[in-house]
């Protein structure tokens, strides 16, 4: 599964994407945020408020309950903030 | 991402569709913060999403009003006070769709194209944070 990050969420963590082999119980974007702050202290602390991260997947903004598959791009950031 | 030219635009616009009675259009520049504290804004995008996003716009502002044609230009990179940050337009054959859609897609845009700006200030460099007016901007359109 390939995750970007962005903006602060790119910062903080300190990588704009990694490349995950995701365990067989990831069903949900939530899931996959657990599974992701379990990567290290850094994940940990960004992804740690999920009400101010904002989840793509394959580039359409969804709920963190929304499914999820091997095939998938997910992008995780803060609130947007363009115009 | 280089500029754009309004003038230029409209003319396009207007040479590429006929009987339009108006074109509303909005450009958003880079503020200098009050007391000239802004150096630079960095808009950072998300590349595939954001072209999915613009065209999901404009595409929703057509259901809803009778346009001839819309443009939106949305510049990434590193811009200096002054320098235009974006370009809405709209046209249609009586004033009030165009106005009332121009208005529409960038209230729209502003939270839901995948931007990102990084303010670079006298004081160090800041993400800017979603504003609430914001939120309230794109809600009043929900019906």
């Amino acid at each position: 599964m390939n995750i970007k990050y962005f903006s602060w969420v790119k910062d903080q963590i300190g990588i704009e994407a990694e490349k995950i082999k995701s365990p067989p119980n990831i069903k949900t974007v939530k899931d996959l945020i657990i599974y992701l702050k379990t990567l290290s202290d850094k994940h940990n602390e960004v992804l740690n408020d999920t009400r101010i991260i904002r989840c793509a997947v394959n580039m359409e903004v969804v709920n963190l309950d929304h499914n999820i598959n091997d095939s998938d791009e997910v992008a995780i950031f803060p609130p947007m903030t363009g115009g | 991402m280089g500029d754009f030219n309004l003038t230029k635009e409209i003319n396009t616009i207007k040479s590429q569709n006929n009987n339009i009675g108006g074109i509303a259009s909005f450009v958003g520049i880079v503020r200098s913060g009050s007391n000239d504290t802004l150096k630079s804004m960095t808009l950072e995008h998300y590349p595939g999403m954001t072209e999915k996003m613009l065209k999901k716009i404009e595409s929703e502002a057509k259901t809803r009003w009778k346009l001839k044609d819309s443009l939106i230009i949305h510049r990434y990179g590193k811009l200096l006070p002054g320098e235009q940050i974006v370009l809405v337009a709209t046209a249609s054959e009586h004033r009030n769709n165009a106005i009332k859609s121009c208005e529409f897609l960038i209230d729209w845009l502003k939270t839901k194209a995948p931007f990102w700006k990084l303010e670079d200030t006298i004081s160090g460099k800041k993400w800017v944070s979603e504003k609430n007016s914001d939120l309230e901007a794109v809600t009043k359109w929900n019906n």
